[in-house]
């Protein structure tokens, strides 16, 4: 019996146990580790502080997701020997495997920034990309008086890098709501040179900034924390006060990447591009947020990778060619207050462009436009996350090659 | 642009089109631009990009020039004030970082 070992039971590991459970010769045992007994859905954390969502949308057992011909171990993991094929466990057992899957994600790493973990931190300071940060900051937000809130990327790249946005557009709504927004300024700093990592898409998003008046610093690398001052600093030494700051840390793959020795600077392996093979050896695949490609790092893009890899990972049992190829498809709802919300399509060389989707002309969906059916299709991708793409089933009319049918490119662009 | 008697291809951000054109000359030239006199320190920066760029074709990161290159961020702040990475691109002759997604 040959051994598929998956690292990880999040949204990429379990979509990977459950197509590969379902596909793969009986010949092949599968086995999945994970140290916690939860799965998360993150996306639902940005509701968290405005009390759209509460623990309970947010948390289910494991179990309940993964297929019964996968064998489910809860362990830490300590690191991968790929010469020796294994992976070590926490306290010393190992695992064997013929065919290696990571999906260990990335996490917030705010150690990273000088202060940010200082006496702020957990008091006026908090993260909304962790169950336990989304929660202090619900509570937080529930005390708000009014004062200056600010929201600070600490450098890209970031998973679900809207997020931050949506925070924004989220914030502003509910504070006029609470009649707080006249005595609330909000101020979006970021490391980048504009709203957002694209330029169509960027600009649009700025316009939005600027009509709910939300003021941007950008550019703004930070170096340090002044938790007395309750003051943010870059390394080119500006300055911002907050009464509450409301950080998105530094993202880094998970240690044990590091202490495998197969990470780069942020703990993401290499991976290649087109056939989700690690570079460090052909038998290791890598999806999801562990990886360092230029796409973003988003439950979308876990499931679009899922069907390429299972594909690809299916003929290497067989020792085929691996013909699918991954181009880098992410498709993002980005809420911005008063139910509507806009949706962003693209992949490695198409950046998100105006348009419809999935359907040319019909939608239902519009492209980089604020419709009220975007935010429901946000709030129904909980639905879609915990009953199908969990359990690997393709999403209908969503191909993981991303279409141009729909989308209206601008001929420089394309 | 001319530089030293040669035509230098920029784009509409100011970075070059085409790195072929790029020698020690433009770096100065383009320098000179962003009010930065080279020194031995600059060019260890601007080396290291390129040795990195050779390897991963794109432009390192901050955390990459720390942890990767051993230049701290201090001291990139200090060399090449405001925005080191998009003014250090832009001297050693390359594309203008492309922002992760």
């Amino acid at each position: 019996m040959k051994k598929v070992l998956i690292l990880g039971a999040g949204t990429a590991g379990t979509i990977m146990a459950n197509t590969l459970s379902r596909k793969a010769g009986k010949d092949w045992a599968i086995t999945i580790i994970d140290q916690a007994e939860e799965h998360y859905y993150q996306p639902g954390f940005l509701f968290m502080p405005f009390g759209v969502y509460t623990e309970k949308d947010v948390v289910k057992p494991r179990k309940k997701f993964l297929p019964s011909r996968a064998v489910y171990r809860q362990a830490k993991l300590d690191r991968i020997i790929p010469e020796e094929n294994k992976v070590l466990l926490e306290g010393g057992e190992e695992e064997a495997y013929d065919i290696l899957i990571i999906g260990t994600g990335c996490d917030i790493a705010p150690d990273e920034v000088e202060g940010l973990t200082g006496s702020d931190w957990g008091t006026r300071s908090h993260d909304f990309y962790t169950f336990e940060g989304a929660r202090r900051l619900a509570a937080a937000m529930k005390d708000w008086q009014g004062g200056r809130l600010v929201i600070n990327i600490a450098e890209m790249p970031i998973k679900c890098p809207v997020a931050p946005l949506e925070f924004a557009f989220l914030a502003d709504w509910h504070l006029t709501q609470r009649g707080l927004r006249d005595k609330t300024e909000i101020v979006y700093v970021t490391p980048l040179s504009g709203a957002f990592t694209k330029p169509i898409a960027s600009a649009i998003l700025s316009h939005l900034l600027e009509e709910k008046n939300i003021k941007v610093e950008q550019d703004f690398a930070i170096g340090s924390v002044d938790n007395e001052g309750h003051k943010i600093v870059s390394w080119d030494e500006r300055e911002i006060g907050y009464d509450l700051l409301v950080s998105v840390p530094t993202n880094m793959g998970n240690p044990l990447i590091d202490r495998s020795g197969m990470g780069d600077e942020l703990n993401f392996v290499p991976t290649n591009r087109d056939t989700l093979q690690a570079k460090a050896a052909e038998n290791i695949f890598v999806l999801g947020d562990a990886t360092d490609l230029p796409t973003s790092k988003a439950g979308s893009v876990a499931h679009f990778q899922a069907e390429v890899l299972t594909a690809n990972i299916l003929s290497y049992m067989k020792g085929e060619e691996m013909e699918e190829r991954f181009d880098g498809h992410a498709n993002c709802f980005i809420e911005s207050g008063y139910g509507k919300g806009f949706l962003l399509d693209f992949n490695y060389e198409q950046e998100p462009v105006p348009g419809h989707f999935p359907f040319p002309h019909v939608g239902p969906f519009g492209l980089l436009s604020e419709t009220r059916i975007n935010h429901l299709g946000k709030l129904a991708f909980k639905y879609v996350y915990w009953h199908m793409l969990l359990k690997g089933y393709p999403i209908p009319f969503v191909d993981h090659r991303m279409s141009y049918l729909g989308k209206k490119v601008p001929k420089a662009s394309a | 642009m001319e530089i030293t008697g040669t035509t230098v291809d920029l784009n509409e951000e100011g970075f070059l089109t085409d790195r072929s054109q790029w020698n020690r000359d433009v770096a100065a030239e383009l320098a000179k631009e962003e009010g930065i006199e080279l020194t031995d320190e600059h060019w260890k920066v601007l080396e290291f990009i390129e040795s990195d760029y050779a390897e991963k074709n794109a432009v390192p990161g901050m955390r990459r020039m720390n942890k990767v290159g051993g230049i701290p961020t201090k001291d990139l702040y200090r060399l090449f004030p405001n925005g080191p990475i998009k003014k250090a691109a832009r001297i050693g002759g390359f594309p203008k970082p492309a922002s992760c997604v």
